[in-house]
């Protein structure tokens, strides 16, 4: 059943006013953008709460089924809550992984069993995931992981590593691509794919100290770590084509996410904004006409990734190419995130050189904006790796 | 959220463009027609009068179908897909001069016969390059019931075909529009050019003193107007154009081999492919949402997101095309390769109503201030 245009504007006004007024107070201590970002327990409790306060208000998860803890809702009011988390500015809900891919996932291909157990841990925040698809040896080739699972009764034994874990240190499940099978017809085949239980014996995530020189993600141990064979998800064997529909929600080419606020997304209205308080020789940076150039460009190109979305609404409007706006989601924004962050930073002349501290340009977010933009040119697949993709998948063109 | 409209007359219009575009204009009758003084056959020309695409922004009252211009944004775009040369833009151009610029009087006297099928030209830049449309050198002076008109035109397309040619000029200090007919213009006053795009029929129009009645200057002179459709217009052929040399590309990239390997295999040319691909999507969606703009009335917005459509879409075509001709090696530096048709386009689309650092610079005061 469809809302009607009353109720739509109703829930518009309520959900507005709901984040206008419990939007948390500044912490006093720097808020990660994104959840690869998490760094110390202090930003993780204050993000698992707030998610926890979100999801008992009724905003997020509003589309997913009632009997698993969602709230059967039509689509249409998801999407107005997490326009009004952005608006409000919100922070974001933490539990990245099981919100936008292992929730989407297992309600797309999990028994009633996973379904109930589950989903309602990922709404609330309770039950953090991570994600195991990286190898150290195999950043953007998943099809060449690694780490082996080796079936023992009722159990699989985990052994091997995985690099990348955002949230592994709280993370009580993680979704991971193991090899069941060696000598296969290709790589792929003898992967399998789990929804993994991260308190078993012999997993050991191990913080890594990022570029930024904070840590947010881990390097995942197994060592002879045991399994119930029941959290396996797809038969044995067929784990590439159940990591390969999880990457259609992480690129955001296909529905069914919970929703909400999965990032701080910078905007160009606040680089704009520096530009107006930003100096070049003595007067407000947005004079120069360089300055200004670049800011249109940017302006541009940010409009034109926004009606790229508007304009894949219509069917009409589809090119030879369909999928190349769905496919491309990913590499346009983080490419124009990292751009953005660099621009910001050469407005600020010799100051550009500082980094996070209270004599740096607003505290130095701008450095460390560009620093961590890299997670999302490099994560989900490099923007290269992106480029072979589209260049195989959309435009047909050979595999090198 | 800004939003992008597509009615269903758009998505006729679209079908019918794109088969007729596919049928009249393979790529073996563009260079045909490169051949020949016009710069469309004309029967083919008659095919599309017959369809009513003329009289696709002309008023009902005057014989037209009343639609917006948005709904002439399929139609360029599927001859700018097919690189089709025609006076089509040229026409729908001094249309909407005459729409937004002409009295009823004026109206009831041109439109009419531009919605019957008589081609239209617009006359508005100079010798000196100058984009910005009211800077002109040409002048009239008014003497009694006369009109005495001293000009000289550049990029006046597909003149000798027009019944009717809208000119710039100086009118008492104030930049205006006059409107001429064909047979009015004295013989000798058009010369043809030689423009980088051999698809276009390009000429100068000069007159010096040609007096005509004073009631053919138009009652306004609306060159915002005029302005935001050319840009408009020319985006959706930089649209088009940009998914026809995707296709050259593609084709070349697919099926020729070097070192054993299909050179599409080859990164360091299968990811500026991409680029390409991604800019044509942006040029695509930037358009649409101008023409929605257009299309709603949204004035205020129009501006901008023409502007931008051409700024963007004049760098990705230009990059396009240069691309193209760079990728097929050799063979690009040859005359018969089909990639240096696309770039002729390319960079006369981007030379005509100003390159996107121009817009750009035209932007700023609209995005910042």
């Amino acid at each position: 059943m469809s809302a009607t245009q009353t109720e739509v504007a109703e829930f518009e006004e309520q959900a507005d006013r709901w984040f206008a007024e419990n939007k948390p107070a500044n912490p006093g201590f720097i808020l990660p953008e994104t959840f690869m970002e998490v760094g110390t327990d202090q930003q993780f409790e204050f993000l698992r709460d707030w998610q926890q306060k979100v999801y008992e208000n009724g905003y997020v998860g509003m589309s997913w089924p009632k009997e698993f803890g969602g709230l059967g809702m039509d689509q249409v009011f998801q999407d107005i809550a997490t326009k009004a988390m952005a608006k409000h500015r919100v922070p974001f809900l933490p539990n990245t992984i099981g919100l936008n891919w292992a929730g989407p996932l297992i309600l797309a291909m999990g028994s009633q069993e996973e379904k109930s157990r589950y989903i309602k841990g990922i709404l609330s925040a309770e039950d953090i995931w991570c994600q195991g698809f990286s190898e150290p040896d195999h950043g953007s080739d998943l099809g060449s992981a690694q780490c082996k699972a080796v079936k023992d009764g009722d159990e699989y034994v985990i052994n091997g590593s995985k690099i990348w874990t955002s949230l592994g240190s709280y993370a009580k499940y993680m979704i991971l691509i193991a090899r069941t099978a060696t000598g296969g017809p290709n790589k792929y085949a003898g992967l399998s794919f789990f929804l993994a239980p991260m308190q078993a014996e012999g997993i050991e995530p191990r913080p890594i100290k990022k570029l930024t020189g904070e840590y947010g993600f881990c390097q995942t141990f197994f060592n002879d770590a045991r399994i119930p064979a029941s959290c396996m998800i797809g038969k044995e064997g067929e784990g590439w084509k159940v990591a390969m529909a999880t990457l259609m929600f992480e690129r955001g080419a296909a529905g069914g996410q919970a929703g909400g606020l999965a990032m701080m997304d910078l905007s160009i209205d606040d680089i704009v904004e520096l530009a107006r308080r930003a100096k070049r020789n003595g007067k407000p940076a947005i004079e120069d006409p360089h300055v200004r150039e670049e800011l249109v460009d940017l302006i541009t190109e940010a409009r034109g990734n926004s009606h790229m979305a508007a304009r894949a609404k219509v069917p009409g409007l589809a090119t030879d190419w369909p999928t190349a706006i769905s496919m491309s989601g990913k590499l346009r924004s983080s490419e124009l995130k990292r751009r953005m962050c660099q621009f910001a930073i050469s407005l600020q002349g010799a100051n550009g050189a500082r980094y996070v501290s209270s004599d740096a340009v607003d505290g130095g977010m701008w450095q460390r904006s560009y620093l961590n933009a890299f997670s999302g040119t490099i994560g989900g697949g490099t923007s290269q790796i992106q480029h072979n993709i589209i260049g195989e998948r959309v435009l047909g063109l050979p595999k090198g | 959220m800004a939003t992008i409209e597509f009615s269903e007359e758009q998505t006729m219009l679209m079908e019918t463009a794109v088969d007729f575009c596919r049928k009249h204009s393979p790529i073996d009758r563009v260079r045909a027609q490169i051949e020949q003084s016009q710069s469309v056959d004309p029967a083919v020309w008659q095919e599309m009068v017959d369809l009513g695409w003329l009289g696709i922004t002309v008023p009902e009252q005057y014989g037209g179908l009343g639609l917006s211009l948005a709904d002439a944004v399929p139609i360029a775009e599927s001859m700018g897909r097919h690189l089709m040369g025609s006076p089509f833009i040229s026409t729908t151009l001094t249309t909407q001069a005459l729409i937004s610029s002409g009295s009823d009087a004026q109206r009831e006297r041109w439109l009419p016969q531009i919605a019957a099928g008589t081609a239209a030209s617009i006359a508005l830049t100079e010798e000196d390059g100058n984009w910005n449309l009211t800077e002109i050198g040409s002048f009239a002076t008014i003497q009694g019931d006369q009109l005495l008109l001293t000009a000289k035109k550049c990029f006046v397309q597909d003149a000798p075909e027009a019944g009717v040619i809208v000119v710039s000029a100086r009118v008492d200090g104030d930049a205006r529009l006059v409107a001429i007919a064909a047979d009015q213009l004295p013989q000798g006053s058009l010369t043809r050019e030689t423009v980088i795009d051999e698809t276009r029929r390009s000429y100068t129009l000069e007159v010096d003193g040609l007096a005509l009645p004073a009631d053919q200057l138009l009652d306004r002179a609306d060159f915002a107007a005029v302005e935001h459709a050319a840009l408009l217009l020319l985006s959706a052929e930089m649209s088009g154009g940009l998914s026809g040399v995707l296709h050259v590309i593609i084709d070349y990239l697919t099926t020729r081999k070097q070192f054993d390997q299909y050179i599409g295999s080859y990164q360091s040319l299968k990811h500026p492919t991409v680029q390409i691909l991604l800019s044509m999507e942006a040029c695509r969606s930037h358009l649409y949402r101008a023409a929605t703009c257009m299309a709603q009335g949204s004035i205020g917005e129009l501006e901008a997101a023409v502007r931008m459509a051409k700024a963007q879409g004049s760098e990705a075509f230009a990059f396009a095309g240069d691309r193209a001709v760079q990728f097929h090696g050799g063979f690009g530096f040859t005359y018969e390769c089909d990639a240096q048709l696309f770039l002729r386009r390319a960079l006369w689309c981007q030379y005509q109503f100003g390159d996107a650092a121009y817009h750009r610079n035209l932007l700023a005061p609209l995005l910042l201030d």
